[in-house]
């Protein structure tokens, strides 16, 4: 058997209306590797990073995540899934009315964290994407780069084995980017497995590069 | 555990801290909840009282007999022996007309009218106390009464007794009903609190879900806000309810000597109050689990 982290098994992805988003893709990503997954906008990049999460279910196939079924998985079973997967949205889903530290809390107390550990590792989280002095901040008075900086901060800060982003750097400038895909990188060094959907053909460097075309993967 | 524990604590902080987002809002719903609250509450603590006067009543069925003529002590000693004699009496106490004279007398405001009189116009009376409630025998008794020689007026006392307990029951079950319709309302204001705050609430609950929150997490402060809702609600209501009683207490106090009654108005006591509180409090977790079941899922789950 595989040793797969993630194995996307014959996956279809129809909606409601008859648009089929997937079309019976296969993936493997093994453990530590740094995966970006391509492709033209309404390729089915989103859709895949939905079915990982648990957001949505395939229509048919099976999808894996670290050794779980989640095409079958009961609603009891999604919040520990993705307690193990840091996630980073297109649409940031920041909470505007919280402090940028309290964003970053978040993860850790919904999952019941000591209140004095979780205030550590939210500093060290900050720390990492250079956000520790603006702690107090809201999410609004930041800029777009430091606003993808503090969602990053919220995915890794309880520690996951998996860090899925979707369009990361859509929004950023070269530079900025750049810096964000390092980013990636160093959490990729340290044994996280990372999945980046982009449609930025620009910096698909350092990683294995998964291309999808209508809903299908192009060699 | 210690992490269950905490996140109880985490959640009732998060509830009041909603509270306190909205101070005004919360007021004007918890006073809401407290004046439907009062209105049941009220109807019982003045039917308890009601039940505590009419319990200290006598509720053993009484025949009072008011001899025509002043009798002699031979002919009150035969037609006290003919009344115990009788089937269905249980006691027969005689009265003389002038021990009742003396006891109108006590009573405040009678004295000077009974002062002025010249003579004692009450007659001498046997006061029979019956050994069961039943209509049929209290009637066989008074026709029977009433043919005895030297017998003027038969009156049976308890039948007053009686229908006040009826009108009770019927205010029981009145109490009951509006007990239960607001009791519905306190359901249905806590059902919408609750639905007001969860589309509020409605991008938190998404990103708490998408970073790992389970189901049980995102609706605990929910909870702890319909339980406190309906508490501090319940809370008012009391306030309300004991505060008028003090008011009529104040009043009846000033009644008392004009109309020559001891009226005692009893307060709600400890063991009502807190059940109250109890029953308050589940009303509203009931409103919460409602809203919270139909809520979650159409509008937070992912």
């Amino acid at each position: 058997m595989t040793q797969s982290i993630i194995s996307v098994r014959n996956v279809t992805k129809r909606y409601p209306g008859g648009l089929e988003a997937l079309s019976g893709i296969s993936i493997n990503i093994e453990p530590g590797e740094f995966v970006f997954l391509t492709g033209h906008s309404g390729a089915g990049k989103s859709t895949l990073v939905r079915l990982l999460a648990a957001i949505e279910r395939p229509s048919s196939g099976s999808v894996l995540v670290a050794g779980q079924n989640v095409s079958a998985l009961s609603p009891r079973g999604i919040p520990f899934l993705r307690r193990n997967l840091g996630l980073i949205f297109q649409d940031q889903k920041l909470l505007l009315d919280r402090s940028v530290f309290d964003n970053v809390m978040l993860p850790l107390i919904v999952t019941g964290q000591p209140y004095r550990d979780s205030m550590r590792r939210a500093r060290a989280a900050l720390d990492k994407v250079g956000l520790l002095d603006r702690e107090k901040a809201k999410p609004i008075a930041l800029s777009g780069g430091e606003q993808q900086r503090l969602c990053i901060a919220r995915a890794v800060v309880n520690r996951p084995s998996i860090l899925i982003a979707d369009e990361p750097t859509a929004s950023l400038d070269t530079e900025y980017a750049q810096t964000i895909t390092e980013m990636f990188h160093s959490f990729n060094q340290v044994g996280v497995t990372v999945l980046i959907a982009t449609h930025d053909r620009e910096r698909l460097e350092r990683g294995r590069v998964i291309t999808l075309s209508h809903g299908r993967i192009t060699p | 555990m210690i992490a269950w524990l905490r996140h109880h604590w985490q959640s009732l902080q998060y509830a009041l801290g909603r509270f306190a987002e909205t101070p005004f809002a919360s007021c004007a719903n918890i006073v809401v909840v407290g004046v439907v609250l009062a209105l049941p509450l009220g109807a019982y603590a003045l039917l308890s009282n009601l039940q505590f006067h009419a319990g200290s009543l006598p509720t053993e069925p009484q025949i009072s007999i008011f001899l025509s003529t002043a009798p002699g002590r031979a002919d009150v000693a035969s037609l006290e022996a003919r009344l115990r004699n009788a089937e269905g009496v249980r006691s027969v106490r005689f009265v003389p007309k002038d021990t009742a004279l003396a006891s109108l007398r006590r009573l405040p405001g009678l004295s000077d009218v009974i002062a002025s009189l010249r003579e004692n116009p009450l007659p001498d009376a046997f006061v029979v106390t019956l050994t069961s409630s039943d209509a049929d025998v209290s009637v066989r008794l008074e026709t029977q009464f009433r043919g005895l020689p030297g017998v003027g007026t038969v009156q049976v006392d308890s039948e007053w007794v009686r229908r006040i307990e009826s009108l009770m029951r019927i205010a029981r079950s009145a109490v009951l009903m509006l007990s239960l319709l607001l009791g519905l309302a306190l359901v249905a204001v806590t059902f919408n609190t609750i639905r007001l705050q969860v589309l509020t609430q409605r991008e938190e609950i998404e990103v708490s879900k998408l970073v790992g929150a389970t189901d049980a997490f995102v609706r605990r402060p929910f909870f702890y806000q319909g339980v406190a809702l309906g508490v501090a609600g319940g809370a008012i209501a009391l306030c309300i309810v004991q505060g008028a009683m003090l008011v009529f207490k104040a009043d009846l106090a000033l009644l008392g000597p004009i109309f020559g009654i001891l009226p005692v108005l009893r307060l709600l006591a400890l063991p009502d109050s807190l059940s109250f509180l109890l029953f308050a409090g589940i009303l509203g977790w009931l409103g919460t689990y409602l809203s919270v079941s139909r809520h979650l899922h159409t509008h937070g789950s992912l």
